[in-house]
C-alpha cells in the first residue's frame, strides 16, 4: 500500500478535486496536504469558498454527484479485527464499502446546522440507538443503555426523559449535543466538525467547544475542525491549516500561527478581526475578494489582494517553505532572495499585546 | 449632552400567539441614542435585540412605550409628514444581503427607489448622477448600476444595501446584524466602510450584533439584552472594563479571543438566571457611573458588586 507518515492516523496527499458546473470547471482544491495523527486536533481555516469543507467531506465520500477527484490520496490507518495494522485509500474504497466501515463508525461528522442534521420525526433516542445498532450490531437495550451513557456524556441532564424528545423541542445548543452524542455513538477514531458551532450564540459556542475538548480528552480521539473563526481555532486547535483558493498556504502549531504568522493572509485575517483591546480607528482589512475558481489562477492566487504582492508573485506560484520542523507556509516572501518586508504596524503591536498576555501563563 | 435623536422609554413589545399565550419579546426597555454616535445592541438569539430595532423602524406596533424620534412621538399612529420624515430619516441595513434585495430590479433602481418615491430629484441625469456617487461612496463602481444583485458577492451585496441606507441622507441607521452573513476578511471592510461614512455624514447607527469583539470595536456605548430586558448598559468601556450583571460576565467569558495560551486556559462562565433566582421583572434599573446602570434588586447588586 501507498507510504503513509509513521505517526498519522489520517493523511491527505496532493489531494486535488474539481466540480464540472454550468459555467465551467471549477478546480475548488488545488493540491492539499495534511496530517492528522492520534489524539490531536487540528483546525482548517479560510474563507467561504476557499474550499475547506470539500476537503473533508472527500474523506467521508459526501463529495457531490459533479466532484471529479484528479489525484491525490487520503490515506486512513486502522487496526483491523485481528489487530493487524492496515492502511486504505478512501478515495477507492467503493462507497458501499465507505459506508460500512468507516463512515459513522471509524470517521463521524458534526455538521453546521443542528437542525437540519437530525430527523424531525424521529425521537432523539431513536437517532442516537440508529448508529449504534447498525455499526455496533448490539441487540435493543445495549443500545438503549449506550444512547443514555452518551447523552450524559454530551451534558444532557434528565436523559431518560430527552430521549423521548423530537429535535424541536430542543434548543439549538441541545440539538448539537445531541449531533454530538450521535457522532461519538460508535467509538469513531475521527471526529470531523465541519463549522459545527457557527448557527449558535457565543455563550453557547463556548459551551460546545469545551465539551468537544472534554470529551476528546476523556476518549482519545483525533478532530479535524473547520471554522473560519481564529477565536475558536485558538480554544481548540493543537495544529492550524490556514486555506486560501483550494490551497493550504500555511501550516504550523497553534503558537507559531497565532504568535509568528509568515504569510501575508494569515496577517490578515489576524489583523481583520478585533480582540477586545484593539481600538484602533481603522480594522486593517484584506481588499477585494477571493478569486473565482472558474478561471484558473496564474501564479499566487493571494496576489490580487495582497499589499506584499512580489513580481514574480504573477507568474509562479510559491512552494510551501520551511520555517520550523511544524510551520510552513507558500510565500514568495521566505525566499532567500525576497526583500525583507515587515508585517504591518498595527498586526505587530497586536502579536506583541498577545505574547505578552501568553507569558502570564507560560 | 445634546439631544438625543432617538429615545426609547418603557419598550413592551408583545406579540399574542394565541388566546392564552403571549410572547413577551421586549420588556420596558430604555435608552437613548444621540446624534452620530454608534449604540451596540447584543445579546443571545431570542433576547429580543432584533425585534427592538424592528419596532424602532415602525415594522412592528408596540405594545406599549414611547418612542421618540427627534422629540416627536414615532410609537403608533403618524400623520402624513412625520411618517415621510421617518421614511427619509431612519433607514435599515438587513442581515442577509441576498433576500434583502430585490433579484429582479437593477442595483442603480434598488438603490434609487427612494429618491423617485421621494421626489428627490428633477432631471434622470440628477438621479444617475447621485445612484454613481452613492457607488463610489461604497467602494462600488459606477457603472455596477446596470448589473443585478446575483450578479455581486456577499461583501458586494451588503455593499449595495449600505447604499441604499445611505441614499436618503439618514440621521439613523439600524444595522441589523449587517456583517454576521459576512466572511472575516470582508466584515472588517464593511466595518471601516460604516466607520468612513458616520465620519462623513455624522449619522448615528444601532449596530445589532452578537459578535462582542466587533461590537466593542464599532460601538460608543452598549445595551446588553436577556430575555428581552436590558440587563446592562454604559459605554463600552464601562462595560467591557467592569461588568457587572452575570449575564453580561458570562457573555465576555464567552467570546473566544485569538490568542491560544490564554484561550486554552479559559473557561467559559455559565449563566442560568433560573438557578441564581434572578427575576428580571423585579429588577429595577440602578445606575453605577455616568450612564453605566445595570438591571437588578437591590440586593442583588450588594451581592454582584461585592
Amino acid at each position: 500500500m501507498a507510504e503513509m507518515n509513521e505517526k498519522a492516523i489520517l493523511q491527505f496527499q496532493d489531494l486535488d478535486i474539481s466540480f464540472r458546473t454550468n459555467a465551467g470547471t471549477v478546480h475548488a482544491i488545488r493540491g492539499v496536504n495534511l496530517d492528522l495523527q492520534r489524539g490531536e486536533t487540528v483546525a482548517i481555516v479560510g474563507e467561504s469558498g476557499s474550499g475547506k469543507s470539500v476537503t473533508v467531506k472527500a474523506c467521508v465520500g459526501l463529495l457531490d454527484a459533479n466532484a471529479t477527484v484528479n489525484s491525490g490520496k487520503i490515506l486512513y490507518r486502522y487496526t483491523d479485527e485481528k489487530g493487524a495494522q492496515q492502511v486504505v485509500d478512501l478515495l477507492t474504497l467503493p462507497k458501499r464499502e465507505l459506508r460500512r466501515t468507516i463512515n459513522g463508525s471509524k470517521i463521524a461528522m458534526v455538521f453546521q446546522d443542528p437542525m437540519t442534521s437530525l430527523d424531525p420525526t424521529m425521537t432523539i433516542g431513536k437517532q442516537i440507538m440508529e448508529g449504534i445498532l447498525i455499526h455496533k450490531k448490539a441487540d435493543k437495550a445495549a443500545a438503549r443503555a449506550r444512547a443514555l451513557e452518551l447523552l450524559e456524556l454530551v451534558g444532557i441532564t434528565d436523559a431518560e426523559r430527552r430521549m423521548k424528545a423530537y429535535p424541536h423541542q430542543l434548543s439549538g445548543g441541545m440539538r448539537q449535543r445531541v449531533v454530538i452524542a450521535i457522532a461519538l455513538a460508535s467509538d469513531p477514531e475521527i471526529l470531523i466538525c465541519d463549522e459545527p458551532t457557527t448557527a449558535l450564540d457565543v455563550t453557547i459556542q463556548a459551551r460546545i467547544l469545551e465539551l468537544i475538548k472534554d470529551v476528546q480528552k476523556r476518549l482519545g480521539i483525533s478532530v479535524i475542525y473547520i471554522t473560519h473563526d481564529l477565536g475558536v481555532v485558538a480554544k481548540v486547535a493543537d495544529y492550524v491549516n490556514v486555506m486560501y483558493a483550494g490551497k493550504i498556504i500555511e501550516v504550523g502549531n497553534v503558537n507559531e500561527i497565532f504568535y509568528e504568522p509568515k504569510h501575508p493572509y494569515t496577517w490578515g485575517l489576524l489583523a481583520a478581526m478585533p480582540d477586545l483591546e484593539t481600538d484602533d480607528d481603522r480594522l486593517a482589512s484584506i481588499p477585494g475578494s477571493p478569486p473565482n475558481l472558474l478561471h484558473e489562477p496564474v501564479g499566487d492566487a493571494f496576489a490580487a489582494r495582497n499589499a506584499f504582492a512580489l513580481k514574480i508573485d504573477e507568474k509562479a506560484e510559491p512552494p510551501m517553505f520551511k520555517i520550523s520542523d511544524t510551520h510552513y507556509a507558500a510565500t514568495w516572501l521566505l525566499h532567500p532572495d525576497a526583500p525583507k518586508v515587515e508585517m504591518p504596524t498595527e498586526l505587530v503591536a497586536r502579536l506583541e499585546r498577545a505574547r505578552k498576555e501568553a507569558e502570564k501563563y507560560l | 449632552m445634546s439631544e438625543p435623536l432617538l429615545q426609547v422609554r418603557d419598550l413592551n413589545q408583545h406579540f399574542k400567539v394565541s388566546r392564552s399565550f403571549t410572547v413577551k419579546a421586549v420588556n420596558g426597555v430604555s435608552f437613548d441614542i444621540f446624534p452620530g454616535e454608534t449604540y451596540g445592541l447584543v445579546g443571545e438569539s431570542g433576547s429580543g435585540k432584533t425585534t427592538i430595532g424592528r419596532s424602532i423602524i415602525r415594522l412592528y406596533n408596540p405594545t406599549s412605550g414611547s418612542i421618540k424620534f427627534e422629540g416627536k412621538e414615532i410609537a403608533g399612529k403618524l400623520d402624513r409628514d412625520t411618517e415621510g420624515m421617518l421614511r427619509r430619516d431612519m433607514q435599515m441595513i438587513f442581515q442577509d444581503p441576498m433576500s434583502s434585495l430585490n433579484p429582479r430590479k437593477k442595483v442603480g433602481d434598488i438603490i434609487g427607489e427612494g429618491l423617485d418615491i421621494h421626489h428627490r430629484y428633477v432631471t434622470a441625469a440628477e438621479r444617475d448622477d447621485v445612484i454613481s456617487q452613492m457607488l463610489s461612496k461604497v467602494g462600488l463602481s459606477p457603472a455596477h448600476a446596470e448589473r443585478y444583485p446575483h450578479q455581486f458577492s456577499g461583501g458586494q451585496r451588503q455593499r449595495v444595501g449600505i447604499a441604499r441606507a445611505l441614499v436618503m441622507n439618514p440621521k439613523l441607521i439600524i444595522a441589523d446584524e449587517c456583517i454576521s452573513a459576512l466572511d472575516v476578511s470582508i466584515q472588517a471592510q464593511v466595518v471601516n466602510l460604516m466607520k468612513d461614512i458616520q465620519e462623513s455624514t455624522g449619522c448615528a447607527y444601532l449596530f445589532i450584533a452578537h459578535d462582542l469583539s466587533m461590537v466593542k470595536y464599532i460601538s460608543d456605548r452598549i445595551g446588553v439584552l436577556h430575555l428581552g430586558y436590558m440587563v446592562e448598559t454604559g459605554t463600552t468601556d464601562e462595560i467591557f472594563a467592569n461588568p457587572v450583571h452575570p449575564y453580561t460576565k458570562s457573555l465576555l467569558s464567552a467570546v473566544p479571543i485569538p490568542n491560544p495560551e490564554v484561550e486554552k486556559r479559559r473557561k467559559s462562565i455559565a449563566y442560568d438566571h433560573v438557578a441564581e433566582g434572578i427575576d428580571y421583572a423585579k429588577g429595577t434599573e440602578h445606575q453605577l457611573e455616568g450612564t453605566h446602570s445595570v438591571l437588578a434588586t437591590d440586593e442583588e447588586l450588594a451581592r454582584w458588586t461585592a
